[in-house]
C-alpha cells in the first residue's frame, strides 16, 4: 500500500481562458508523492504554483491530465464529489489562516466535521477537535477566539482545523507568509512532527529557508517543472528554535 | 447533508453578530406580522360581536313579514297589513318539511300595572315555542304550555327588565300582573339577554300566548310575523322556498303580500362591513409583509456579499453548495421567523390595548396565529432564496481571494 501514491498527476494542464487571451497556467506536470513525504513547491509568481495548488487540493479541475489523489481520479469529479475530496482527503492550510472570526477555536476546529458525509456525533467532534487542537498544542486555548490568539496560534489552529478529518494530505498554502521568523520556524516545527508521524504535507511557499525544513522541493518556472530534489542539507526546526532562543538570551546579556 | 442543529446555530451566531442589523432587519415582518394579527383581531372581534347578536334573534330562524298597509298613498312598511294569519302558521307547520318549530309573532306595545307600579313595554303574543326560535332560556318558571294557547290563558312570561320595573324587591314568579286592566300570572322568567343588534332591550317584554294577545288585548285576526326555525343551516333555503310556496298558493296574490327573510341574509348583511375592513386591512398588511420580504433579501445579499470569505473557507474544507444554501436560507427563515413570533406577540398586545381603550371586543384567530408562523417562514425562504443561491454558486477559489 505504501508504494501507492497519495498524489498521482499525470502530465497536467490548466488554461484560463479570460477574456481574448487563454493563460496556460501550468503545460503538462506530471508528480507522484507519496504516503510521508514532506514536499515544499516553490516558484515566483506566475510559475503556476497557485493554479497547481488549487488544482491538488481538487478546488479546481484540470483542462488536460489526470490526477489521481489517493487512488481516486479527481480530474473528472463534479462539485458535490470535489468538496466530499476536499472534505475526507485534503487538509487546507492558508496563508492568512482564514478562521472563522467571534468563533473559537474549538468550534473553528470543528467545523470540517459538519460537512461529514459520515455523521460525526456532537461528543465526538469535540473530542477529536480538542485532540487536534492537543496535537499542535493550543488545547489549553480551545475557547478563545482568533483575534484572542497570536498569528501563529491562529495558524497551529488552522494546522487543527486541517487534521480533524483525518485527511490523507496536508496542504499549506505559504503557511508563513504572514508569520515572523521565529513564529515561522515554530510552525515549520509542528509540520515536522506532524510528518514524522506519518502525514503527508503539501506546502506552496517561496521562502527557500522555510522550503529547507521539507524533505523534497519542486521547483515550478511557467508551468513546468524545473528541478525535482531532495532536500540535503535540512534544517531541524527544534534546534533552530534553540540556537535562536540562544542568540536574543545571548543579546540581552550583553 | 450538514446537520439542521449545527446550521440553526451557525444562523444564530451569524444574525447576533449584527444584532442592531438583525432587529431593524426583522422589524419590516414584525410590523407585517403585527399589523395582521391586530387587524384581523379587532375586525374578527367586530364581526364576532355582530354574529352573537344576530345568533342571539335564534338559529337558523326565518322570519316572514306581512305585506305592507298602504292607506292614502301611506305605506306602512312590512308587516302592517294583515295579510298572515293563524291558519298560514298551521299551513307552514304541516306542509313544510325540516322545520324544527314554528310560532306566530303578535306584537303591541301597552301599559303594564303591577303593586302599585307600571312600566310601558313591548307585549308580544308568541306559541310556546319561542323560546326555543329564539334560542332563548327560562331562568325560572316555566314557558306556557299548548294547552294555555288553546284555552286563551291569562298567563305570562317576563323579560327582566320588566319585573326589575314592577317588582324591584320581590320574586315576580307567581305575580300578577295587568296589561290593559286584564290581569296575567307571570308563570316564567326570561333568561336576560341584553341588547339587540339595533340596540333594542330585548328584556323589555311580556309574552304571552298568542291566542289571549290576539282575543283578549288586541282583538285582532291578523299576526305580525311568523318565525320558523329551520332543522339546520344547509336546509334554511329550501325551507325559505318551500315557506314562500305554501304561501303563494293560499293568499293567491299576483304581488306577493308577504316577505320572507332568514338569518343567513341578515347575518350576511351585518357582517358585510366588518368583512370588507377585514380584506381591506388585510391587504395592508400583506403590503407591509412583502415590504418585510424585501428588507430580508436586501440584508442576505449584503450579508453574503461580507461572507464570502467565510463561504470560501466552509467550501474549503468541503462544504457541498446545497450545504451553502440551506445554512443561508436558514439564516434568512429564522430572521422572518423570529420577527414573525416577535410579530405575533405585539400584536396580540397591540391588541388588548386598543380593546381596553375603546372597550371594544377582540378575537385573535388561532388560525391566524398559524397562517402569520407560516407566511413569515415562507416569506424568509422565498426572500432568503436569491441570495442563498448566490452563495452556493460562489466559486471556491475566488471567494477564498475575496478580501
Amino acid at each position: 500500500m505504501s508504494t501507492n501514491p497519495v498524489i498521482q498527476l499525470a502530465d497536467i494542464h490548466k488554461v484560463y481562458h479570460t477574456g481574448d487571451v487563454d493563460v496556460h497556467a501550468v503545460r503538462g506536470i506530471s508528480l507522484n508523492i507519496f504516503p510521508g513525504e514532506f514536499v515544499a513547491i516553490m516558484g515566483s509568481s506566475g510559475s503556476g504554483k497557485s493554479t497547481l495548488m488549487n488544482l491538488i487540493g481538487a478546488l479546481d479541475r484540470p483542462t488536460g491530465g489526470s490526477y489521481r489523489l489517493d487512488g481516486i481520479d479527481v480530474s473528472t469529479l463534479n462539485r458535490d464529489r470535489l468538496a466530499d475530496i476536499r472534505n475526507e482527503k485534503i487538509g487546507f492550510v492558508f496563508q492568512g489562516f482564514n478562521l472563522l472570526s467571534r468563533t473559537t477555536a474549538l468550534e473553528n476546529v470543528e467545523m470540517p466535521m459538519l460537512y461529514n458525509r459520515q455523521r460525526i456525533g456532537g461528543p465526538e467532534q469535540r473530542e477529536r477537535a480538542l485532540a487536534c487542537l492537543d496535537l499542535v498544542g493550543l488545547a489549553a486555548r480551545s475557547d478563545h477566539k482568533p483575534n484572542q490568539l497570536s498569528g501563529g496560534q491562529q495558524q497551529r489552529v488552522a494546522i487543527a482545523r486541517a487534521l480533524v478529518n483525518r485527511p490523507s494530505l496536508l496542504l499549506a498554502d505559504e503557511p508563513t507568509g504572514n508569520l515572523d521568523s521565529q513564529t515561522s520556524i515554530e510552525i515549520m516545527g509542528v509540520f515536522q512532527k506532524l510528518n514524522e508521524q506519518g502525514i503527508t504535507i503539501v506546502m506552496v511557499t517561496h521562502e527557500l529557508d522555510v522550503a529547507r525544513y521539507t524533505k523534497r522541493t519542486v521547483i515550478l518556472r511557467d508551468g513546468i517543472i524545473r528541478t525535482d530534489t531532495p532536500v540535503a542539507d535540512r534544517l531541524n526546526a527544534e534546534h533552530e528554535l534553540s540556537q535562536l532562543k540562544q542568540a536574543q538570551q545571548a543579546v540581552k546579556l550583553s | 447533508m450538514m446537520r439542521i442543529v449545527a446550521t440553526f446555530r451557525i444562523a444564530g451566531r451569524a444574525l447576533r453578530r449584527n444584532k442592531m442589523r438583525s432587529v431593524l432587519t426583522m422589524l419590516g415582518i414584525i410590523i407585517g406580522v403585527g399589523s395582521v394579527i391586530a387587524a384581523v383581531s379587532i375586525t374578527t372581534g367586530a364581526t364576532k360581536q355582530v354574529e352573537d347578536k344576530v345568533a342571539s334573534l335564534g338559529q337558523n330562524v326565518i322570519t316572514v313579514f306581512s305585506g305592507n298597509f298602504t292607506s292614502g298613498g301611506m305605506r306602512g312598511g312590512w308587516g302592517s297589513a294583515p295579510t298572515l294569519t293563524v291558519e298560514d302558521t298551521k299551513a307552514i307547520q304541516s306542509q313544510v318539511p325540516n322545520l324544527l318549530a314554528v310560532s306566530p309573532e303578535v306584537r303591541d306595545r301597552a301599559q303594564v300595572l303591577a303593586e302599585g307600579l307600571n312600566w310601558n313595554t313591548q307585549i308580544l303574543g308568541e306559541s310556546p315555542d319561542y323560546p326555543q326560535i329564539r334560542n332563548w332560556g327560562i331562568a325560572d318558571g316555566a314557558m306556557f304550555s299548548d294547552q294555555d294557547v288553546r284555552t286563551l290563558a291569562k298567563v305570562a312570561v317576563v323579560g327582566k327588565t320588566v319585573t326589575d320595573q314592577l317588582f324591584p324587591d320581590q320574586d315576580p314568579l307567581g305575580k300578577t300582573l295587568r296589561i290593559r286592566d286584564i290581569p296575567f300570572k307571570i308563570v316564567g322568567l326570561l333568561e336576560p339577554k341584553g341588547f339587540n343588534l339595533f340596540g333594542q332591550d330585548q328584556d323589555d317584554v311580556v309574552i304571552i300566548p298568542y291566542t289571549s294577545h290576539m282575543r283578549r288585548i288586541t282583538s285582532r285576526s291578523f299576526v305580525n310575523s311568523i318565525l320558523v326555525e329551520a332543522a339546520s343551516a344547509e336546509i334554511i333555503n329550501k325551507a325559505q322556498a318551500d315557506i314562500t310556496e305554501v304561501l303563494r298558493a293560499r293568499h293567491r296574490s299576483v304581488e306577493p303580500d308577504f316577505t320572507v327573510r332568514n338569518q343567513v341574509e341578515l347575518m350576511q348583511a351585518a357582517t358585510a362591513t366588518s368583512r370588507i375592513m377585514s380584506v381591506l386591512l388585510g391587504a395592508i398588511a400583506s403590503v407591509s409583509l412583502i415590504v418585510g420580504g424585501i428588507g430580508i433579501m436586501n440584508i442576505m445579499l449584503v450579508s453574503v456579499t461580507e461572507r464570502t470569505r467565510e463561504i470560501g473557507i466552509r467550501m474549503a474544507v468541503g462544504a457541498r453548495a446545497r450545504d451553502i444554501l440551506v445554512q443561508f436560507l436558514i439564516e434568512a427563515v429564522t430572521l422572518s421567523a423570529v420577527g414573525g413570533i416577535i410579530g405575533i406577540a405585539l400584536g396580540i398586545i397591540a391588541t388588548q390595548i386598543v380593546s381596553a381603550a375603546t372597550h371594544w371586543p377582540t378575537v385573535t384567530p388561532l388560525v391566524w396565529v398559524g397562517a402569520a408562523c407560516v407566511s413569515s417562514a415562507v416569506i424568509g425562504i422565498i426572500s432568503g432564496f436569491y441570495p442563498a443561491w448566490k452563495a452556493s454558486r460562489l466559486d471556491p477559489i475566488e471567494a477564498l481571494r475575496y478580501e
